[in-house]
């Protein structure tokens, strides 16, 4: 716990990770989301009363539906990618290409599943 | 583009300590919450699902494998969604993506706070959290 970092916020954006960086952040933001909304999600039901039924409106929100199945979506598939990139270290020198994969994978089935709200959304 | 080039320690030379474990417990309980996701999509579908959920439905079953979690979907007979089995089923994964997700809140904060004082009162915090958090979710699972 004794760790000295001497690296500002300006510093750190201007790092150039590319596509390792940006799964690292967007894994990052996956999870604090799925945090956030999972707490809130089961103090709503412990509460319940009005507290419940406002963040019930919450998250049955069209908006906040894309947002959250993205940071479910992003965090389980990346997760899955570190934890056999992890387990196995061999393959962490196909790091690249697992990111690949990785994106081949998410976006065709974020997508489908964002049309699958919107639809939903513009039905009922 | 640097090459990398994989490289792994035995376990002596690495060292065991409490953030080697948690390392080990993050990769390992996330292979344990897709097991119990799918293991909840099984469930829901051999309870009938079939028929009675579309697909968002049975995933709401599979992330909380928790009769409350059902209740307000097509469901005709809840009986066996509500059942001490399923109930345990609920508790594993929960008390697993709890001790993940406030592991993974640490090591955030661990990122972005410098001060070691300020370090040691995060974990005092998530410890906090973590056994409040699951009280509140064991008392929602038995009681519904």
């Amino acid at each position: 716990m004794g760790l000295k970092r001497n690296v500002g916020l300006v510093t750190g954006l201007r790092y150039k990770g590319q596509g390792p960086m940006l799964t690292f952040v967007l894994h990052r933001i996956g999870g604090l989301g799925m945090g956030i909304f999972i707490t809130m999600h089961i103090l709503a039901s412990f509460m319940g009363g009005q507290m419940g039924a406002f963040l019930n409106n919450v998250y049955e929100n069209w908006v906040f539906q894309i947002f959250i199945f993205f940071c479910v979506l992003f965090h389980a598939i990346n997760g899955l990618r570190i934890t056999i990139l992890d387990l196995f270290p061999k393959l962490i020198e196909h790091q690249r290409e697992a990111i690949w994969i990785e994106w081949a994978v998410f976006i065709p089935t974020y997508g489908i599943a964002v049309l699958a709200i919107i639809s939903t959304a513009m039905g009922a | 583009m640097s090459e990398l080039k994989s490289r792994s320690l035995s376990l002596s030379q690495r060292g065991m300590n409490f953030e080697m474990l948690m390392w080990l417990f993050t990769r390992l309980s996330a292979l344990a919450m897709y097991a119990l996701i799918l293991f909840g999509m099984i469930g829901a579908l051999v309870m009938g699902a079939r028929n009675q959920m579309n697909f968002a439905d049975v995933m709401r079953w599979a992330f909380m494998p928790n009769v409350t979690h059902v209740q307000s979907t097509n469901v005709p007979d809840l009986a066996p969604w509500a059942s001490t089995f399923w109930k345990l089923t609920g508790c594993a994964l929960f008390l697993v993506a709890a001790a993940h997700g406030i592991h993974g809140l640490v090591v955030i904060a661990d990122d972005y706070i410098k001060s070691t004082r300020g370090r040691q009162i995060a974990r005092i915090l998530s410890i906090i959290m973590l056994i409040s958090i699951s009280v509140i979710g064991l008392y929602i699972i038995w009681t519904s």
